[in-house]
Formats: structure tokens, sequence, C-alpha cells
């Protein structure tokens, strides 16, 4: 049995992302990376240890080099893809939506596809409609992928490595605005956090607040505030968002009552709208207030800052929904 | 090229394989996009892989698991939708993938299997297995973007992968010359730095002979090649399209169906080389593989309900909506 080691060490969430790779890439031979301009962005130290051959930068070819990842996931590499910015993912949505997520069914069970696609969701960032996009809909709407959309840079190592590990399709959404936020993330070469599974950041009896990568930091920061109120929030942070943990989040429900769900999607067939849907049809009877969601409306992400930045899930926009609950 | 009779008589069998196959499915169970026709050039590049080599395909998938040497049973069976299908129901006659014989992919989106036969060849070489990966397409799939982004990819980076055009002539119903600037599809290949070769696809024996050259160089590290084929369609583009304007001249037809036949033209091949006699006992064997295939077809159980959510992924998950037994 391998000795479980304690120890951490302090990483920025892009650091982590590095590290996921680099310890992967040490264990297994057959895992390889492609990206745009990897050698310069992103990659870097990764050239330095490992052979060229598992370090391919690519041409401006979305859509066939994320083919060409998933072409080798079928014949025994397991691939991580980096198509950099979300809002690229449509170039590739043939490979990725028609193949990898099909390729395993419609063989009947004869292909694996352990194939891992890094995107980040590249809002808040004054880039305007074509790169601000949190496609997350549109991958939770696709059977045969998973997703995972981490909050911090502990989750993102464990479950980006379990990503590597699994023989199937998983997108990764990476969140911009937390590249830079660091924490202490174990160094075990094992450290894994299960696909699949959410985790309770904070208890409280009061409110259910439902978040996910980007968003997690604002449901706390929400629950902080409301504290201060005598209103105890429970913080749920969904770590993987296909497939979702109903049962996290019904049990919670079951126990608070009151449902705020904050999504950085747009709002209409949003991931808060799937979660909606769960509770209401599988957890009516718990629910004492309606569902709110907290989403970013039905309109194009704009290049001014000053209104971008209030299109997307706060502290105060989350606050403001639980108060009208409470 | 001298070839061995036994060898020469198993390219002879397997474009049989191909024929009576997709007549049975006329009679028996009339779907899909027949392959008809086009034999010559499926079998003479299949002949020259590996039984490990990689191949993608398309929407017209029955050729190329036969040309590999599958078995007809799963075969058939994935036809009338059967469990026992090659993909268990689940894929059909446009998916006929069988990852035994090396099949990855058989796409029916057109231009779909140009980046997996690439990423086939890309694992080839990243492991140095030395096989190879054969990529089959259609002549209209060279206007898909995904088809100048792959050969790119496998130009710059040497990999073993054969790009092989079936040019039937005719993308559906438009023809070459009406959807190609430039209709040479060969010459395509010059844009990326490989080579390019044309060859006729009715001629098995020379399709075979510059496949094996696009392998060779392949095996040794130099990169892809780009094949075009010249080929014919004797049927319409799938049987259950309804193809109210004639699009192509009888007399075209007729041309290749009477003198262009790459059966024919073959049998004429071995039989000049006095294998004539064994011909007619390929023949028979052929047309009892065919004939045990369809009953084993319609005597295999429908898949169940339950199958759909057991094929979805590799590690057993929460699914919602799975019917309970």
């Amino acid at each position: 049995m391998n000795e479980i080691r304690n120890d951490t060490q302090r990483l920025s969430y892009l650091q982590a992302i590095i590290e996921a790779q680099r310890e992967e890439m040490r264990r297994d031979p057959n895992v390889i990376l492609m990206g745009e301009d990897i050698a310069v962005y992103g990659a870097q130290s990764l050239f330095e240890e490992f052979d060229a051959s598992r370090l391919r930068n690519t041409p401006i070819s979305e859509n066939s080099f994320v083919g060409v990842g998933i072409g080798a996931a079928l014949t025994g590499l397991r691939p991580i893809v980096d198509l950099t910015i979300a809002s690229f993912c449509y170039l590739a949505s043939d490979q990725l939506l028609n193949q990898a997520a099909k390729l395993r069914f419609m063989t009947g069970g004869q292909l694996r596809v352990p194939f891992v696609m890094r995107t980040s969701t590249f809002y808040n960032n004054r880039t305007a409609a074509q790169h601000a996009d949190r496609p997350y809909p549109l991958f939770i709407n696709t059977p045969g992928v998973k997703v995972i959309a981490p909050s911090c840079a502990s989750d993102m190592k464990g479950l980006l490595k379990s990503a590597i590990r699994d023989d199937d399709p998983v997108v990764v959404f990476e969140d911009i605005n937390l590249w830079g936020k660091k924490e202490e993330v174990p160094t075990d070469p094992d450290f894994l956090i299960p696909i699949g599974e959410a985790a309770i950041r904070r208890s409280g009896k009061d409110v259910t607040i439902v978040a996910f990568g980007g968003t997690v930091s604002h449901a706390l920061a929400a629950a902080e505030a409301l504290a201060v109120d005598g209103i105890e929030a429970e913080v749920i942070d969904l770590r993987t968002i296909a497939p979702m943990d109903r049962d996290a989040i019904l049990t919670s429900v079951a126990k608070t009552g009151r449902l705020v769900i904050a999504d950085n999607s747009h709002n209409v067939g949003s991931v808060a709208s799937e979660i909606a849907a769960v509770v209401v049809e599988e957890g009516f009877e718990s629910l004492r207030r309606p569902i709110l969601r907290v989403t970013a409306p039905q309109v194009h992400i704009p290049y001014n800052g000053t209104l971008e930045k209030q299109l997307f899930v706060s502290k105060d926009r989350i606050v403001e929904a639980v108060r009208t609950l409470v | 090229m001298l070839l061995d009779p036994g060898f020469r008589l198993e390219i002879y069998r397997r474009m049989v394989r191909i024929r009576l196959f997709e007549e049975a499915i006329i009679a028996h169970h009339p779907v899909g996009h027949l392959s008809i026709g086009q034999e010559g050039a499926i079998v003479g590049a299949c002949m020259a892989l590996n039984e490990d080599d990689y191949v993608t395909g398309t929407h017209r998938s029955h050729g190329h698991p036969i040309g590999k040497g599958a078995d007809l049973r799963p075969l058939m069976a994935e036809i009338f939708g059967k469990r026992t299908g090659i993909c268990k129901g689940l894929g059909g006659s446009m998916h006929l993938t069988d990852t035994s014989k090396g099949l990855i992919c058989e796409s029916a989106i057109v231009g779909g299997g140009f980046p997996l036969a690439t990423g086939a060849g890309l694992s080839a070489q990243v492991r140095g297995s030395g096989q190879v990966s054969m990529c089959f397409f259609g002549d209209g799939a060279t206007n898909q973007g995904t088809f100048s982004e792959s050969v790119n990819m496998a130009a710059i980076w040497k990999l073993p992968v054969i790009y092989f055009c079936e040019n039937n002539g005719y993308a559906v119903t438009t023809p070459v010359s009406r959807s190609h600037g430039q209709p040479d599809i060969a010459r395509r290949a010059d844009g990326f730095g490989i080579p390019g070769v044309t060859v006729d696809g009715q001629d098995v024996e020379a399709v075979l002979a510059v496949t094996r050259e696009a392998v060779s160089r392949a095996r040794a590290g130099e990169g892809p090649t780009l094949i075009e084929a010249r080929t014919y369609r004797f049927d319409e583009h799938s049987n259950r399209l309804a193809i109210p304007i004639k699009y192509r001249e009888e007399e075209e037809i007729r041309f290749y169906r009477e003198t262009r036949d790459p059966i024919t033209l073959y049998r004429a091949v071995l039989a000049e080389a006095g294998l004539g006699d064994d011909l007619a006992s390929v023949d028979a064997e052929v047309r009892e593989a065919i004939e045990d295939c369809v009953a084993f077809a319609k005597d295999s159980p429908e898949p169940e309900m339950s199958d759909l959510w057991d094929n979805m992924y590799s590690n057993p998950i929460h699914l919602p909506g799975k019917p309970r037994p």
C-alpha cells in the first residue's frame, strides 16, 4: 500500500493545473498534452521535463486538434487537450459532441474515450461576447461527457488528475477569475477527488446555496454576510456538474427548505435551471419557498467592463436573492 | 508486383464478400449506403495493411470492416439492429465499426474521421508501435475544413497516416466538377507538402501497389500520403434516399457497370493467371457465409432498453432515467 503523505504546497489554481498534468505525465507515459501555444503559455516547465513528442503545440485548427486528441484516446493514449478559451469550443463541437461523446455508445461499448478537454471561461475580463462564454449547459445536455468545474486549487488538482485517469471524455472548465488564487494543495501524487461528488463548504439550516467554479467564493462571501444577520446558509460546491450530485442537493434542501442557485450560465436552460427542475421533481415537499436562480441574463457579454461585471454572479446578488426567501 | 496466388484469391474473396453482403442487404433489409462498385478501392487499400493497423471510415461503412477481414455475422446482425451486432444494434448501417480489426470509427458526419485517423497516427507515433492509420473518405469530404486541418497536422508531425479518397465522382448528387475549384483531389497534397497519388480504383492490384508504397513511407517515419482512387458508385447514394431528379446519365452508370466493375475486371486477371477454377469455389464459399450471416441476424434477439444506459460510460455512474429491471 502506498504511504499517504499529508504534505502540502502553496499553489495557485493555474499552478495546480500544471502540477496535476506533470504528475500524471510522470505516472503514465501515455498521457500527452496538446494545444495552441502551449510551449509559451502554460506548459513551459513541462517542456523542460518531458519528451517533445508528448507535448504538441498545435496549429489553429480547433475542430481537428480536439479530434486528433480523441483519435489518440481511442488508440491507447490519454490526451489532455487545452482548448484555451471556452468560446472556441463551438469550433470543435462536431468532434466533442458527435464523436467523443458518442463513440463508446455507438460502437456498443467497444471503444473507450479517455480524453480530457481543458477550457477556460474567460469572463469578467473585457474580452467581449466572442471570448466570454460559459457554455456549461451545452455539455451537461450532452450524454456521454463528464463535466467538472473546480472552485479552488486543491479541487482542480484532485479533479483534473481523476479526469486524466478516467476512461470517459471529461470537459474541465477552468475559471480565469480563479487562476491566481492560492491555497495549500496536497502533494501526494495519488491525491484524487472523485468525479461526481459535491462538497459542503459551509453548513447552515436556513437556506441552501448551490454554486460551482467561480461562483463558490461569492456564495461563501454571501453566507458570511447573511450570518451577521443570523441567517445560516449552507453552501454546496458542486465541483462536478455532470453527472450531478443530486443527493447532496436534495439532502441539503430537505434540511433548509430554501434554495438559491448561483451559476454564471445565461439564465435560460442553465445548470441552475436543471438543478431547479431536479429539486421540484424530487424534493418538492421540502420546499418552503420558491427556488431562485442567480445567473447571467439572456443578453450577450459587452466589452464595457462596468456593464459586464454586473451581469455575473456576485455576493450582493446572492444576498439579495436569499433575503427575498428568508 | 508478384503476388502469391493465395493472397490474390483473398483479395478476390474480400471483394466478393462486400458485393454479396450488400446484395443480401438489398434483398433482406434494404438500408443504407452501398459500396457496390467501389470494392476494388476498399480492398486494395485494406490488403496493404496489417491486422492491427487502424482504419477510420464513413457512412458508406460496410466495405471497410469486410475489407479488413471482419467476421460477417456481427456485421449483418448490426444491419438488422440486433443485440448480437458488432455495435449491439446501437450503431447500425453507417457505423460498422469492428475494433478487433483496427477500426476506430465509421463517421456519418462527413469529414468527421479525418481528425480521429490523424489522432490514431499520432498515438502510433508516440507509442512507437509501428502501426499506421488508414483514413477512408469520399470526394465530398475534401471540402470539409477537417480535411485541410488534419492533413496539415499529419504533415508537420510526419504522422503515419494514409488519407485514402474513394472518389466516386459525386457528393450525394453534386459532381466533383461542381464542388471543387480544382477537381484533381490528389493535387491538394501539394498544398501540404506531402505526396499525392491518383490511382484507378477499379484496378484492385494497382490500388494495393500505391497503398503499399504509402504504408512503407508511413512506417519509415516519412509521413502521410494522400491517395485518390477514382471509382464509381453503382447504386444510389443511399437506398433510403429518393432522388427525384436524374443527376447521372444512364449511359454513364451502364458504362461503369458493364466495363468497369472491379470484380469482373479482377476475375479476368485471375483467370489469365490460371486461377479460374478457384474463383467458383470462392464464390460458393462466400455465398454460404452470406446465407449464414443473414440467418444469424434474423434469429438474433433485439437489444434491451437497459443496453442504452449500460453503454454510455466506461465507469459506472448514476444516470437519471434508467429503467429498473
